[in-house]
């Protein structure tokens, strides 16, 4: 397949991933106990009044036809008003996400450049105890929950020893979260563990793939030094699965952003959801999915050009 | 609870099923020789035991509230001490590893029922009906399972049995992901396509010849997916879906604990902290173990 077809084909297919979405949570929505009206007017409201206002919003139409008012609503950037914050959700939305952006691109930057050497050393010295411990330690930190982690992280290094602040930068704006780095640390550093975990296994199993190539013994044949070989050409080729694998990984950091910042009261789309969660505040809900699925599928789709563009052997379609 | 450590993989990475009897010897020689899964096989019996046997040696109240001892510390009489409401931590740990244990299973179990059948219906299907289902597992997995997770907490509470549906049907993506490719490659294979010939149905094809093929992949993705749903499963009891009081889970013990936790009452936090992260870790090394012993790909 050519480069162009594939982009085009990988294009549609995630747009055809964001409309499934887009479905569902449209039916969630519709889903809800009582339906939107009962959600908006309150448990007191009565038949006439919920059958005003959903004559008043279209409600009383079929399905399909409020679907596609919905997706123009969507078009236009609409997602609704929150029911407890009497915001737009796309304004409590813009105002949060950049901020979970921060706290996941810190953790992932943070976790990658952790793991890389890391899972490189182990593939250099596989089976040596250092192997073994690393291999350990990344199993336990995927199977510790990030709460529980991230409760330890504090008593010992905001309590025991007062090195860092237990609660994340407060602050509307990007700029004053980050005037307050100390506070980010020790957020960033729960969100990191379970990235170091995963991604130290990946990159020794490419790496160990890549040592194994005859590129590797030609090189060393030709009189290479070993670390020259392990820097100038494996690491680059072991690099690009793992950089693969990034895209598959953004939900997990959405996941692990939802409970961050729930633990360190860090303002952004996580804590908006939770929030929102504990007050049944659907639309907001419901818009934070919708923006974390487009973003999760755009990851997903840049990681495969990437991907394709850096390694030229990948030219087969992804199953 | 990620999807990301079993990344799928392209077709044609299975390997060819070796004759049963030699062939499962060999897997258990195999699995046997690995110490970390001989471990993780270990824990989990240790586990098993102490929650479901535990009881009748270590009898402990677990329902009524006793306000006379309440919050103590490890002592002769209560080894992990007791917590908000006078409960033994211990008999409590057995108690709370009893739910986690029996609703991971379940749902690891159910996940992986539902993605196999999904899978292989894709698969074998091919065409648009796989491009459409293989779609809405991308589209689920472009949701991450703790916010769905959370939006179905707000609507309602579910019981036990509603919460493994809940925790299945959140987590069945990635298998049928392992299993459509395992049978991409299989549904090709001689015997399926003499079989289609004589006039053999698909379903015979995909229950007698697909799906007895594609028992590796599907028992080392179980096995992760158990380690998966437990984890899940103390994430939800977080998040306040779990299971309600005066029943309880490793999670709801632990984020009952985090409330006490600057009060130093660290044998309400540590002990079934530690439990989770035993037996998740214990069924990812015994999947570990088994992937290499029946030589699938599965996680990294």
């Amino acid at each position: 397949m050519s480069t162009p077809t594939y982009l085009i084909r990988r294009v549609l297919q995630a747009a055809a991933v964001i409309l499934i979405v887009t479905i569902v949570v449209f039916a969630l929505l519709h889903a809800l106990p009582g339906g939107p009206a009962r959600g908006i007017l309150g448990p007191q409201a009565t038949a006439q009044q919920i059958a005003a206002f959903d004559h008043e919003q279209g409600l009383d139409k079929p399905l399909p036809v409020q679907y596609l008012y919905y997706l123009g609503q969507l078009a236009h950037g609409d997602l609704g008003t929150s029911y407890t914050l009497n915001e737009p959700v796309s304004q409590l939305i813009t105002e949060r996400l950049p901020k979970t952006l921060l706290l996941t691109v810190l953790s992932a930057v943070v976790g990658l450049l952790l793991a890389v050497p890391l899972g490189m050393w182990q593939a250099v010295r596989r089976n040596k105890p250092v192997d073994y411990v690393i291999t350990t330690l990344s199993f336990i930190a995927y199977s510790t929950p990030v709460y529980f982690l991230g409760l330890i992280l504090v008593l010992v290094f905001s309590q025991a020893l007062p090195w860092f602040p237990s609660q994340a930068p407060q602050g509307h704006t990007l700029g004053e979260v980050l005037a307050y780095p100390q506070g980010l640390v020790l957020p960033v550093a729960a969100g990191a563990a379970s990235m170091v975990a995963v991604f130290s296994r990946y990159m020794r199993a490419a790496t160990l793939e890549n040592l194994s190539e005859d590129y590797v013994r030609t090189a060393r044949a030709g009189g290479s030094r070993s670390r020259a070989i392990l820097w100038r050409h494996v690491f680059r080729n072991s690099l690009t699965p793992v950089v693969a694998m990034l895209g598959y990984y953004v939900p997990v950091l959405f996941g692990g952003a939802l409970v961050v910042e729930q633990l360190f009261n860090y303002p952004g789309m996580g804590l908006l959801f939770w929030t929102a969660a504990q007050s049944s505040d659907y639309p907001v809900l419901l818009g934070c999915v919708l923006i974390i699925a487009v973003a999760t599928v755009t990851g997903t789709l840049l990681a495969d050009i990437v991907q394709r563009i850096i390694d030229p052997r990948v030219k087969a379609g992804r199953s | 609870m990620s999807t990301v450590m079993q990344p799928d993989r392209a077709p044609g990475t299975a390997t060819t099923p070796e004759p049963a009897a030699s062939g499962t010897r060999l897997a258990v020689r195999r699995f046997l020789r690995n110490r970390l899964a001989v471990v993780g096989l270990g824990v989990v019996v240790f586990f098993v035991l102490f929650c479901f046997a535990g009881p009748l040696v270590y009898s402990t109240d677990q329902t009524h509230t006793l306000l006379h001892q309440v919050n103590l510390a490890p002592s002769g009489a209560h080894w992990l001490g007791t917590d908000a409401v006078g409960h033994d931590e211990l008999g409590r740990l057995m108690y709370g590893g009893k739910v986690s244990m029996t609703v991971g299973l379940a749902a690891g179990v159910l996940a992986t029922v539902i993605g196999t059948l999904w899978g292989a219906a894709a698969g074998y299907a091919g065409g648009w009906v796989d491009a459409v289902m293989m779609r809405i597992v991308d589209a689920g997995i472009a949701i991450p399972a703790l916010f769905i997770l959370l939006v179905v907490s707000a609507i309602t509470t579910p019981g036990l049995g509603g919460l493994v549906l809940i925790l299945g049907f959140v987590s069945w993506l990635v298998p049928s992901r392992l299993v459509r490719a395992e049978t991409l490659t299989l549904k090709n294979r001689d015997y399926v396509l003499t079989l289609r010939a004589i006039g053999g149905t698909h379903s015979r094809a995909i229950t007698r010849h697909i799906l007895p093929n594609s028992v590796s992949t599907i028992v080392v993705a179980a096995t992760f997916q158990i380690a998966d749903a437990i984890l899940l499963v103390a994430y939800v009891s977080y998040l306040g879906l779990g299971v309600q009081p005066p029943s309880t889970d490793w999670g709801g013990m632990l984020s009952a604990g985090l409330t006490a936790a600057y009060s130093g009452y660290w044998w309400l936090i540590l002990p079934p902290g530690l439990a989770i992260i035993l037996v998740v870790w214990a069924f990812n090394a015994i999947g570990d173990g088994l992937r290499d012993a029946f030589d699938v790909r599965g996680r990294g």
